[in-house]
Parts: C-alpha cells; structure tokens; sequence
C-alpha cells in the first residue's frame, strides 16, 4: 500500500503544527474477524494533531471514521482489533499500552462524546453519580470535591440551576440538555484530546448550531485538541482547522479547511460536498454520490471509490499512494490518480 | 404515593372477592364431603345431623353469604376434618413452606445472577457454554425426578443428608424455623436446592440476555470511555439495568414457589401449605381448600405490590402514581 503516508504529511505540515505533535497516529490498521471474513474497518490510517488544534474527520456511514475514533479510545470490542500501526499522545505509545495504564488514560487525557444523546447517559443513574464517578476513577479527592467540579462543569456547557440538575435522571432532560451533559463529563478531567462522534447529529438544527460553537468555544478555553467526526461537510466547515475525509477504512485526502472545501482534489470530496443540500442551487435535483459504500468485506481492487467514480478507468484497479494535492498547498495531500484540479 | 396505595387495596379487595366466588364454585362443583366425612354405616339420623351442623343443608349462595359474612370477620371457616379454624391450619404449616421457599429463592438468585453475568459477559467461552448448558437442564428436568434422585445420591447412596422432615426447630418470634440450626440446615439443603433448580435456570438465562443487551448500549461504551474501572462498569452501570426485569421475575416466581412447593413438599416429606392442601383436596375439606387459595392470592397481591414499590425505587422513570392494572 502507500509507502510512508506519515513522511508525505509530515513533511507539508501547516506551519501551525508545532515539531512534536500532542498525538501521532502512523499506520492504523483496526480489524474485524467475522465469520464472514475479515472486516478492514481502519487500513492505513496516519495523521498528527497538535495541541488546541480542531480536526474534522469526514465520511459516510462505515468509512471507518467511527472505528478510527474507538481505536484511538482502546474502545475496540472483539472480534475487532488494532492489529497494525502506532497511536501515541504526548510521545506515549497506546497500542501497547496495558489494559489498567489504558482505562486511567481514557476519560482523563482522552474523552469522547457520541453521536446520540438519548443513548449515552445511563436511565437509571443520576447526573450527579454519572459526573462524579468520572472525576472519582481518576482523582483521589473527595466526593465533596468531586460533587463541586461536576456542579462546575454543569454551569460551564451553560446549564442553568446546575444544583437541581445534579439530582435529576437523564430521562428530565431534553435531547441537547443532554449533550451538553456528556460534553460537561467529557470536560471535567480537563482532557488533551476530545474525541466527537457525529455529537450533532441527533439534535435540532439550533441546537446543533449552540452545542458547536460551545464546544468550540471550550476547546478553545481549555486549549483541548478536538477530533470531530461528522458526516456532513457543512458541520464542520466553520469549525476544523483541518480535515481528514474517509473513505472505506483509509484517509483519502487531507488538508486544511481551506484546501479541502475550496479545492477538493479527491471525486470523492468533490461529490461530498455536492450533496450538502445548501451548496445547490434552488429548483435543482439535489446532487448525491452514486451507489453506496462498498461492503468492506469485499472490497473492488485497488481505489475503492473507483465503482462510483465517474474519473476511473483501468489505472484505478490499483491503489493510488499519498501525493500532493493539485493545489500545490503545503499538506494538501490526497489518494487519486485523477484529482480534480 | 398514598393515593396510589388505597387504589391498590381497593383493586386487591375486587380481586379476593371475584377470587373467593370462583373459588367457591369451583370446590362446590367437585363432590360431596359427606360421602367421604361420613361412615358409610351412619343411619339416615345421624347423616341429616351431619350435614346440618356443617352447614350443608343451605342453598350453595346461602353457604356463599354466611362463608363471606363470616371471612368479613376474619373467619374463613372451619375445617371438617380437624375441627379446628381453616386459617389456624394455614397458618401452623406456612412458616415451613415459607422457609423452603426463601431458601430455595436465594439459592437461585444468589447463584443465579453471578453464573448470569458471567456467561453474558463471556458468551463464547467454554464455560458460558457450559452454563448455558446447564440451564437447559435447569428447565427441562422434572422436579419431581430430581427429587427421587437427590435423596438417591446425597440420602441413599452418600448418607450425606436427611430424606424427609423439617429436622429440629428453634422457636423464633414465636414461629419454628429449622434455618437457625445446622440439623434444620441439613434437613433444608436437599429440597431447597430441588426447589430452586427452575428458577437458578431462569435467573441465569434472564441474567444473561440482560447483560448481552446492556453490554451493547451506548451508555456502558460512554462510561467505559470515561475510564470507570470493569467493576464499576459492570456492577454499577450494567446491573442497575439488568435488575428491573430480574426483580419483576423474582417477585412473580416467589409467589409461584410458595403456592406450588407442593411436589417438592411430597417427595420430601417437608410438613408445609403443600401438603396441607393435597390432604384437604382428598378429604374434600372445602374450608380448608378456599382458605388456603386465598391466602395464596392475597401472598401474590403482597408481593406484587412490593415489586412495584422495588420497581419505582429501580428505575426512575417509573411513577407510581400513574394508573397500571
């Protein structure tokens, strides 16, 4: 497959990146081993984040764009694995890292917030208890202590009369109330990386609009790094510094907001940003991406876009390496033998 | 919550009354005791006088009325055969059963739930298998048989531990529990753990769908995200889930092993409501067979309302002042 991905992006990192970056993923590779085969949900994965730096990871349903975030967790069940490839936050490798080392590292240094709201809060737990016994299960302090930061957390993701909702179950809260609440715990140990999975997308279109810029505006505060996951360009498009689109289980292209949206090289990026119902113009069929993602099980040969790409031609049966983007940007980088100039 | 209490008396004094009717009928429809009461050389005389001094000679909505008039004031009657107060009697063989029947009922919840869990956490290990395995047992074998063969094995064979009685008793509160010695003990092992095989089965199988569920929701992968500790993840998050539909099924299956402890009581010769009931059915000692289902629908009554109240202190999202049947 490609050579040395990490060196291509390493090499044109945007110049805000500093020499040592806050996380460094080289190489990923998550599988799945079902009785149907073997499922490549993460393949060659590499990318840096530096520290406050927002990054949007884009694509459609079963992209790997979920499966790259639990990897980074140590979330990843059985029959699935991270069989390949190296994740390490401030210089610390993860992959190896023992099951106890792991569990101390998640919710403290890495936190995660998920896609639907309604979900992730436990129904018969209360918010004080789901809050507390983060903070407890990594801090030696107090349940006093613990009860004060929680309560303080609650007020910063802009809850009001924090003290009764302590008290409260999950099921007295609204949809983005309840964001706001796994926001609020994904805070509370003051993490060096968020981990955002599609957080928005189960919400009101005003809400999401709320919980986005107060998110950004916390990661800002605290000088937490974000890897937002989304499918919709458009979320993410006013947010990320920079951003990483999917596609079945490899990083396709990469760039800044700006490269990426202005002039995407990748068809793939192209046709993703054609379906953002904004983009077109009124009256007109909605543009979409013909055919769906391909089973990962049996993936086509070579580029795996190429059976719904209007650019292939017999060039495509092999896999395209890492190079730089028509647009000549430094880390403007992409997977395609064809870009769009 | 009081408003919700009265309205469950209320229902439950419907449900005795429609009960004890049915109740009443049904035993009336079975035969009469005088055939069997009555020696078959007693003159015409004394048979007129035996059946009007048990009361037989009313109309049966007669006997209904004076039957409730009386139960009003908390005589379900007498026995016809041990000429003393149906309740008394009840209530003189209930400790027993009760007993055996908590017994059995913590040994299947105590065993139950961990053997549960596990297999659901571990579904594809070989001893989930074999937990698995061993339910299917658990269901299918008949108690009875069991029975038959754990006096085998534990009485006959290893002379291990007592077949039959209650074994000695100490007088707790006034009632006679065998819990407290270890003769009671040894005489409480052998049908105690034939009573509790279906519901140790039950309490497995229900223990470990919960888990398989729960380990698949979004709420255990965020705590687990959060860094909690497997202990915390699984005893805290997954069992307060899993509890609600446990409870439930706890609650209906103690109600069910009291009234129906009777095959065990048999083959044990455990001196409880059981047995009580099969000899009155014999005799056709109809006080005796209308007390003791009444007060089995009225354990059953209890019992749902305490699973109830566990329900709305389980899960939050219950409320009890919302009408339920």
């Amino acid at each position: 497959m490609s050579a040395d991905p990490v060196a291509v992006s390493q090499g044109t990192a945007p110049a805000t990146a500093p020499a040592a970056p806050l996380l460094a993923v080289l190489g990923l590779r998550t599988h799945f081993f079902t009785k149907a085969g073997v499922v490549k949900a993460v393949d060659d994965v590499s990318f840096t984040l530096a520290a406050g730096e927002v990054l949007g990871l884009v694509g459609e349903s079963g992209s790997g764009k979920s499966m790259t975030g639990y990897s980074l967790m140590g979330l990843i069940d059985p029959p699935g694995r991270v069989v390949e490839g190296s994740i390490r936050l401030k210089g610390q490798e993860l992959t190896t890292l023992p099951a106890e080392k792991m569990r101390a590292l998640r919710g403290d240094r890495l936190a995660m917030i998920f896609q639907d709201p309604m979900m992730t809060l436990n129904p018969v737990l209360r918010i004080d208890h789901q809050m507390t016994e983060a903070i407890l299960a990594h801090r030696d302090v107090g349940r006093a202590a613990a009860l004060a930061r929680a309560r303080e957390a609650l007020v910063r993701v802009g809850i009001a009369s924090p003290d009764a909702r302590l008290k409260a179950y999950p099921h007295q809260f609204s949809g983005g109330m309840r964001q706001r609440v796994a926001i609020a715990i994904a805070l509370l140990n003051e993490p060096d990386v968020i981990i955002a999975d599609e957080p928005t997308t189960a919400l009101d279109v005003t809400i999401q609009g709320q919980i986005l810029y107060e998110v950004q505006k916390l990661a800002r505060e605290t000088g937490t790094a974000l890897i937002w996951i989304t499918h919709d360009l458009s979320v993410i498009a006013g947010l990320a510094d920079r951003i990483f689109v999917m596609y079945a289980g490899k990083i396709v292209e990469e760039g800044t907001t700006e490269d990426v949206i202005d002039h995407p090289a990748h068809p793939y990026t192209r046709g993703l940003l054609d379906s953002v119902p904004s983009r077109n113009p009124y009256g007109q069929r909605l543009k979409q991406i013909p055919g769906m993602t391909p089973s990962l099980i049996a993936l086509p040969r070579g580029c795996a876009f190429r059976e719904r790409c209007a650019r292939a031609d017999a060039m495509c049966e092999a896999m395209p390496e890492t190079t730089a983007a028509p647009s000549g940007r430094a880390g403007h980088v992409m997977r395609c033998f064809h870009p769009l100039a | 919550m009081l408003v919700y209490l009265i309205r469950r008396c209320l229902q439950s004094v419907v449900v005795l009354l429609v009960m004890s009717l049915i109740v009443f009928v049904g035993v009336y429809a079975v035969g009469n005791p005088i055939d069997i009461l009555i020696s078959p050389q007693a003159d015409q005389a004394e048979r007129e006088q035996a059946i009007h001094a048990l009361g037989l000679d009313q109309p049966m909505w007669m006997q209904y009325f004076v039957f409730l008039r009386d139960a009003l004031h908390g005589d379900l009657g007498h026995s016809f055969v041990h000429s003393t107060s149906a309740l008394r009697l009840i209530f003189e063989r209930m400790p027993a059963t009760l007993e055996l029947a908590t017994v059995a009922m913590l040994f299947a919840i105590i065993l139950g739930i961990p053997l549960g869990l596990w297999a659901g956490l571990k579904p594809e290990s070989a001893s989930g298998r074999t937990i698995m395995a061993g339910s299917i047992l658990g269901f299918s074998l008949p108690t009875f048989w069991v029975g038959l063969m754990l006096i085998m094995v534990f009485s006959v064979m290893l002379g291990w531990l007592p077949s039959n009685g209650r074994g000695e008793t100490v007088s707790l509160f006034g009632i006679p529990v065998s819990f407290l010695t270890l003769d009671g003990w040894r005489h409480l092992v052998l049908p105690a753990t034939n009573l509790a095989l279906f519901n140790l089965a039950l309490m497995i199988r229900l223990t470990r769908a919960g888990t398989r569920e729960a380990l698949l929701q979004d709420y255990v992968k965020f705590a687990r995200a959060k860094g909690l500790s497997n202990v915390r993840v699984i005893g805290v998050h997954v069992l307060r889930n899993i509890l609600i539909p446990i409870v439930t099924v706890i609650g209906l299956q103690f109600g069910a092993l009291i009234a129906f402890a009777i095959v065990t009581e048999s083959v044990f010769a455990w001196p409880g409501m059981g047995k009580l009931l099969v000899d009155s059915i014999n005799f056709l000692d109809r006080p005796v067979i209308v007390a003791y289902l009444l007060v089995i629908v009225t354990l059953f009554i209890v019992i749902n309302l305490i699973v109830d109240l566990l329900y709305s202190a389980l899960d939050p999202r219950v409320r009890l002042g919302e009408s339920r049947s």
